[in-house]
């Protein structure tokens, strides 16, 4: 049985992956992540906003009470290290220390300079490859979809070339011209895409008039979105795709791979079950295969996507095909 | 270190890098001025720094110094090289064991940064009284004159003890030196191990005590033999003054920097000769050398070696010419016959002469003079003044120089026009907020100046006492010379304003040069900056001709994202307008001190410090001086005309910078002062203030309740009071049914609002149909003051509500009360404050208050103006403070006079039954006070009974009539911090709980010595880096109310206002009816747990949500009625501990220096949150013997009867 994959140009024994999240937090985690057989393991996303918006208030709340009175020129023993990424590099450090799987760091940035510096520095410490995590909150009524798309597309291009590691790029589902933004982004350089992230919810708490934020663990339902995504862009770009966000069980990854992907991370039903799930689910993908007569993934990979299907407008016109009959 | 290199430091770290280097154990204890040598041995420790020996010293914080004395003898006689760091009060409490040291002959040398003693005043300045406590202690006394000397001198008497066996304690001038920061040369470690003689190492540590050799030591001796046994110590004394100077001499040797044990300078044939010790020395250097240039016979001899006083070398250093000498004492010994260093000099000099061996013809005079207390100026027209008065045939004896005393006629004038420094000396000075990090970018330049030039440079930095708003004015000068001038700068060739208010308030071009340049930071268009300056101002600038230069920094540092801090802008136009340095030369090193300063808060900070320096240029105007003044705008009155006469006379000359000249008469003779005068001090600090929209307010009053500055308060009151409102007042009718019909207020004081944001935080009330917008909202001050100020006013007029009228007291309801503590200068969203405004609102007509030193002295008790005040009947807080340590003592004095003058006073009343009228003596005896009525009908009584006494014509009478107030209830609180009440106090404290007295103590708990800069105490929690703590406290906090609770008798709460408002007042209320002890031990957000002080509350409710904080009540009197007397307010945990640490830096500082420490802090944090609540959970399900009720009243009765006997 031939479960292998080549992702991001890396060459994987199956496509089950430790996705962003969590899981990476902690050594014993990654080690019991790796002993299940995970192929790759992708750490949380490092946020520039949030390194240099804690830089920037500590120094302001810190720093403006140092130098004011007789009795004490500050209020905190000298910090060791800076509020930045040294946190994460250390841990990313110590994670390639720990295991042998591929270990893939993911960046979350704001300004241009910030990618391209912050990608350099985790490459430095090690990482085999970089999910960039673009996001746009797209609140600002001013700019247009292809505004910001030629902003990511131009990041994920200097990024290429301020780095070797390969690098995936990390979308969200909201995209106006999805299919076109991802070719855009595939002669850019990017070595995958990775569909899609999932969102904190923004709830509303009619009672204290306050938005309530919470992100629950997924379940295979959130699936279909990514399929629909992954089959669009399969066999039309050069860049492996990856799916994150609704694989939980062996059928889940079956399907992930006939729309196309060459990875497939799983974060929530690891959390719910254990690392040690992965050995299920890869018992359960195996089993199926037999059951079903394929004798590898290749195989299967990508038979379902738009290009290979009798009726593309399954997925083109998805939401109200039903109505139209 | 390499030998000869130079560095740029202040004394403390110059005096602490050799005695880190020298010492194998340090022990600590916070005190100001001296804290940064502990603080820097601590860092060292923690960042792994070797001593000499190559082993990094074991450094350890104690409960105390009395505690750090003796941790440093015991680690003597254990055979260790130790050392600790001290001043004033701190000092005075390692005497017991300086005498056991000393007399132990202990090689040993302590630093000291000398300051005040309290004594009708606390004083954190410098002058030599706690050292001169110490003269008596068998220890060497050794002087250092500047921060060189600091460095220098700490290596010779760390060389000098291990042969003498004498211990040492060297000392350097508090502040003038402990703080000047200047470009020194540095000793290296080589140098320290050529003077250090490993020999009196091995010797000393012979002599430690071991079972494998053993001694004993501490003996107790008898009549026989104490005496012969005691002087047989004194060959090493008068051997120690030779070794001394051999130790000089090596160090000459080596460095090339000679210093004797009395060194003399001036004209070789001087007549007239100053005798003195400490910074003030250099002072007199400098103008001894102006003098003589000029052809005067005068000089000085500096005191090196003070103990033990080498006597023929005294004699051998003054010239045989010498008629007249000035003995300068930095000191003052009421009563005594002469200050000591006076007292030294005249024994020296008539046994010399009684021996025939004085080497004058005739014996000089000898004047005594005083100078410099408290860090009093002493300038070289001060000493010219010296010079001046013994040359006269009938000088002064017993002068004063510094001062106007105007009522013992002690002081000699000076001529403040008489100036020394050189011409080459460049001398700037600028005026900043302590927010703006002025001092910190003049510390860079300093530093800059220091090691990128030849250039000598001295920076000293001068603070006001204020916590929020403080204003800070720093010296700097630079020299192609070594600077002596250990004065203020007082003729600047550069003078920066870095707040545009500060034009109205200080006369900030006062010393400025003719030909100076003035930069002003202005948030205005350089063509309009002219025209906005008062006339006093542009008087000034255009007769001294001065150059001068605008910049908005606070627009550029908003647009950068930098919030106010302007200072590296600031340094930047320095730099190219003082032209020290080529500007890109200068703009290359600011960004490498910024780098250096900045880097540990993350390369963000560094980058927009970065862009604010490249864009300051593009934004410095220099502003065309016209030929006149076109202003007619004055300065304005520093208070307003309605304040009372002291206020006006003494309190707004303080606040114009001018204390200074304020003569002996303006002083009350012991200490008193008069309350309510922070009321008079507009402080206008605040750049936006709260806006109320009494639409939507729900009238909860918590933006009162949380204000720590008592500058939003609420109010009911009848519409009648509205007549003459002015028409901006807002009025809203109220809506509870305590005070149906009446109107309702929120009023801020725009001038006294330090802009905390706190209120906004904790309003719940919010516009449905656009949340964003609260009942109170942040609005910009300027365009509201002039008509906030005259609504506040008007607020102020209406009566206050009536307390008898009161139908409850709880937390909203106490904000309807007047608050006796108003607009202290306790720091921006201060999380102490809030407790004692209540405790004022609550009780504040009957309260007598201790208050531990600390945060909560200083903006309780600092002038220039003090916040406890009165109310309209003249009542209000009676405040004092002792000391640090003895605060529990105090108050519980305070008790034992009360409960005097109450038996005395009931005694009285008894006694003159029959002339008073028995029914009002039986009321007044029986009175139940328990309640506000009670209290107003006691008054009554008390009015009713000195209308009796008046007639009654016996001494009995008149003796009541002193004591007759005593008659109605009065409430002692004994307040303070962790720092006092966990450490220093709490010997104390655990005495006085051990008692029955009916005291109330309030602990103001922030976790750690906050006003000294946050040195950890056994209050800090597990895992929070404080100093001294740099890695994380690795044991939890001390859980002093179960300790308390253990007692059984001791009513005990914790509180936390920021979550549990209402359980906050319950607990006030009832500590202060129980009848005895209180304990009340409250969670006080602070500055120095590093995040903004906004969110103070809601991490306070994260603090109980967590169980990190629990709040309980353990009220004994519960158990008399059979019932658990813990009660508990809070909840299961029901965050996770992780929620509340990661907001604040010093646990997250931890995070990020060692992500496995922390993990373990917080699972160890966890679980102790999760077990405090089973333990208390089960404490407080503690079943008691039921006991019935009247059983328990006949209890209750005995405990009361108890409280009084006891």
């Amino acid at each position: 049985m031939d479960l292998s994959t080549t992702y991001l140009g890396m060459h994987l024994p199956h496509p089950l992956i430790a996705g962003a999240g969590p899981l990476g937090d902690e050594l014993d985690t990654v080690r019991r992540l790796e002993d299940a057989g995970a192929a790759m393991l992708v750490l949380r996303s490092l946020y520039e906003e949030e390194i240099t918006g804690e830089q920037m208030d500590t120094f302001l709340h810190v720093e403006s009470y140092g130098e004011s009175f007789a009795e004490a020129s500050s209020f905190e023993p000298e910090p060791e290290l800076a509020l930045g990424p040294d946190e994460y590099l250390e841990h990313l450090r110590r994670v390639k220390h720990a295991v042998q799987i591929p270990i893939m760091a993911s960046l979350n940035g704001v300004t241009l300079g910030g990618w391209l510096a912050y990608a350099k520095l985790l490459e430095q410490a090690g990482a085999d490859g970089l999910e960039l995590h673009v996001y746009h909150a797209a609140s600002d009524i001013t700019m247009s979809a292809a505004e910001v798309e030629q902003q990511f597309v131009e990041i994920v291009r200097e990024v290429k070339r301020t780095v070797r590691i390969p690098i995936a790029v990390k979308l969200a589902p909201l995209q106006t011209a999805f299919a076109h933004f991802a070719r855009q982004l595939d002669n850019a350089g990017a070595d995958g895409l990775v569909l899609f992230t999932r969102f904190h919810r923004a709830d509303i708490d009619v009672e204290e008039l306050e938005i309530v934020r919470s992100l629950p663990l997924s379940d295979s339902s959130e699936l279909p979105m990514r399929l629909r995504g992954a089959a669009i862009v399969s066999g039309r770009i050069k860049a492996s795709i990856g799916i994150t966000g609704g694989v939980h069980t062996g059928l889940d990854v079956i399907k992930a791979t006939m729309a196309g992907a060459h990875g497939t991370q799983m974060v929530s039903a690891l959390l719910r079950h254990g690392p040690d799930y992965l050995r299920a689910v890869r018992a359960d993908i195996e089993a199926w295969m037999i059951e079903h007569d394929w004798g590898s993934l290749n195989e299967m990979r990508g038979n379902m996507s738009l290009g290979k299907i009798p009726d593309p407008a399954a997925y083109e016109r998805a939401n109200f095909r039903m109505a139209l009959r | 270190m390499a030998s000869g290199s130079r560095m740029t430091v202040d004394g403390n770290e110059a005096a602490a890098s050799v005695a880190y280097r020298a010492s194998e154990t340090i022990a600590i204890y916070p005190i100001t001025p001296s804290s940064p040598m502990a603080e820097v041995c601590d860092e060292w420790a923690s960042r792994k720094r070797t001593n000499l020996w190559n082993a990094i010293p074991e450094v350890a914080e104690m409960q105390s110094e009395a505690g750090a004395a003796g941790a440093v003898h015991g680690a003597l006689q254990a055979g260790s090289m130790s050392t600790t760091f001290t001043a004033s009060q701190g000092l005075l409490l390692m005497i017991p064991n300086m005498y056991k040291i000393a007399g132990e002959l202990t090689p040993f040398v302590m630093h000291v940064a000398a300051r005040t003693l309290a004594s009708h005043a606390l004083s954190i300045f410098g002058d030599h009284q706690d050292v001169m406590a110490c003269r008596q202690t068998g220890f060497a006394l050794l002087c250092a004159n500047s921060v060189q000397e600091a460095h220098d001198m700490a290596a010779v008497a760390h060389a000098a003890t291990l042969e003498s066996r004498i211990p040492f304690l060297h000392f350097f001038d508090g502040f003038r030196t402990s703080h000047e920061v200047a470009k020194i040369e540095s000793l290296s470690d080589d140098d320290l191990r050529a003077l250090i003689a490993e020999a009196g190492v091995f010797a000393h540590r012979q002599r430690g005590l071991t079972p494998d050799k053993p001694v004993i030591r501490g003996t107790a001796q008898n009549p026989d033999v104490f005496f012969q046994a005691r002087e047989a110590c004194n060959p090493f004394y008068d051997a120690c003054p030779d070794i001394v100077a051999r130790a000089m001499d090596a160090f000459a040797a080596r460095t090339g920097r000679r210093y004797g044990l009395f060194e003399y300078s001036g004209d070789p044939a001087a007549d007239r000769v100053i005798v003195l010790m400490g910074s003030g020395a250099e002072t007199v250097h400098e103008t001894v050398d102006y003098m003589t240039a000029r052809g005067e016979k005068v000089s000085v001899l500096k005191v090196r070696l003070y103990r033990p006083f080498a006597r023929a070398a005294f004699l051998a250093a003054l010239p045989k010419t010498v008629r007249s000498l000035a003995v300068l004492d930095r000191t003052k010994e009421p009563g005594a016959p002469g200050d000591p260093l006076y007292l030294d000099v005249t024994t020296a000099i008539a046994e010399a002469q009684a021996e025939g061996v004085l080497p004058f013809k005739t014996p000089p005079r000898i004047i005594p003079g005083r100078y410099g207390l408290s860090s009093k100026e002493f300038t070289p027209a001060m000493v010219k003044a010296v010079f001046d008065e013994i040359a006269k045939d009938k000088p002064k004896r017993h002068f004063t120089v510094g001062i106007i005393d105007d009522v013992t006629h002690l002081s000699i004038p000076w001529d403040p026009s008489f100036k020394t420094e050189a011409d080459d000396v460049s001398a700037s000075v600028f005026y900043g907020l302590g927010a703006d990090g002025t001092v910190g970018a003049n510390k860079n330049t300093i530093k800059i100046v220091g090691q990128e030039t030849d250039l000598y440079a001295q920076g000293y930095f001068v603070y006001d006492s204020k916590k929020s708003g403080a204003i800070t004015i720093s010296h700097l000068r630079t020299s192609k010379k070594p600077i002596r001038s250990a004065y203020l700068v007082d003729r600047a060739s550069f003078v920066a304003c870095h707040q545009f208010e500060f034009i109205d308030k200080i006369d900030v071009l006062e010393h400025a040069a003719p030909g100076a340049a003035f930069l002003l930071n202005a948030p205005l268009p350089a063509d309009q900056v002219w025209d906005h300056l008062p006339k006093e101002m542009q008087e000034q600038i255009i007769e001294r001709k001065i150059r001068f230069f605008a910049i908005d920094a606070y627009d550029l540092a908003k647009r950068a994202g930098m919030g106010t801090r302007i200072n590296t802008i600031m340094q930047t136009c320095f730099f190219a307008i003082a032209g020290v340095l080529p500007r890109d030369e200068a703009i290359g090193h600011i960004k490498k001190s910024i780098e250096k300063s900045y880097g540990k808060r993350g390369p963000e900070v560094v980058r927009r410090n970065w862009e604010v320096v490249d864009q300051a240029l593009a934004h410095l105007h220099e502003i065309p001086v016209p030929g006149s003044v076109s202003a007619s705008r004055l300065r304005p009155p520093l208070v307003s005309e309605k304040a009372p006469d002291f206020v006006q006379k003494v309190t707004a000359v303080i606040l114009a910078g001018k204390g200074d000249l304020l003569p002996v008469s303006a002083f009350t003779v012991d200490g008193t002062w008069p309350v309510g005068t922070a009321k008079w001090e507009k402080r206008n600090i605040a750049l936006e203030i709260p806006v109320w929209d009494s639409k939507i307010c729900i009238q909860c009053n918590q933006c009162a309740l949380v204000c720590p500055h008592a500058a939003i308060r609420a109010k009911v009151y009848d519409e009648s009071s509205l007549s003459g409102a002015p028409s901006a007042f807002k009025t809203t009718p109220y809506k509870g049914n305590d005070h149906k019909g009446k109107h309702f207020t929120i009023q801020v004081a725009p001038e006294d609002c330090t802009g905390c944001n706190l209120c906004v935080n904790v309003c719940p009330a919010k516009d449905r149909t656009n949340p964003k917008h609260k009942a109170i909202d942040m609005h910009p001050q300027a365009p509201l003051r002039d008509a906030e100020r005259v609504n506040y006013d008007f607020f102020l007029n209406i009566p206050e509500i009536n307390r008898t009228e009161m139908t409850r007291f709880d937390h909203k309801s106490s904000q309807f009360l007047e608050p006796l503590f108003e607009y202290s200068g306790a720091c921006a969203g201060c999380g102490e404050t809030p407790y004692l405004k209540m405790l004022t609102q609550l009780f504040g007509d009957r309260l007598l208050m201790a208050n531990a030193t600390g945060c909560s002295s200083i903006y309780g008790g600092n002038l220039p103006t003090t916040p406890y005040t009165t109310n309209r009947d003249g009542r209000g807080p009676a405040w004092s403070n002792s000391l640090f340590e003895d605060n529990a003592e105090f108050g519980f004095g305070f008790r034992l006079a009360l409960d005097a003058h109450v038996g005395a006073s009931h005694g009285l009343v008894t006694a003159l039954a029959s002339q008073i009228g028995e029914g009002l003596v039986e009321a007044l005896l029986t009175a139940d006070q328990s309640n506000e009525g009670g209290i107003a009908a006691q008054r009554d009584r008390v009015a009713a009974l000195r209308q009796k006494l008046s007639a009654i014509n016996t001494p009995e009478a008149r003796r009541l009539e002193t004591l007759a107030d005593y008659l109605v209830k009065k409430s002692v609180w004994l307040i303070g911090g962790d720092g006092w009440a966990y450490d220093i106090g709490y010997g104390g404290l655990d005495h006085v709980l051990a008692n029955r007295r009916d005291v109330n103590i309030l602990v103001m708990d922030t976790e750690v010595y906050s006003n000294t800069g946050g040195q950890q105490s056994k209050a800090t929690p597990l895992g929070a880096a404080a100093k001294f703590a740099a890695a994380g406290k690795p044991v939890g906090k001390k859980d002093l109310g179960l300790l308390a609770n253990m007692y059984g008798h001791v009513y005990v709460a914790r509180i936390a206002f920021g979550a549990k408002m209402a359980q906050t007042a319950q607990a006030f209320l009832e500590a202060e009816s129980y009848p005895g002890p209180s304990l009340i031990i409250a969670y006080s957000h602070c500055i120095a747990h590093g995040y903004d002080m906004a969110n103070g509350a809601k991490q306070q409710k994260l603090a109980v949500d967590s169980g990190v904080w629990p709040l309980y009540r353990f009220d004994p009197r519960r158990a008399l009625k059979g019932e658990p007397p813990l009660h508990l307010d809070y909840g299961p945990p029901k965050v996770k501990v992780e929620e509340y640490l990661r907001n604040e830096s010093r646990f997250r500082m931890i995070e990020r220096a060692d992500p496995a420490r922390y993990k373990a802090f917080l699972a160890e944090s966890q679980a102790a949150a999760e077990r405090r609540y089973a333990v208390y959970e089960q404490l407080a399900g503690i079943k008691v013997p039921m006991i019935q009720a009247k059983e328990a009243e006949g209890k209750d009765a005995q405990a009361k009867a108890d409280v009084m006997e006891t």
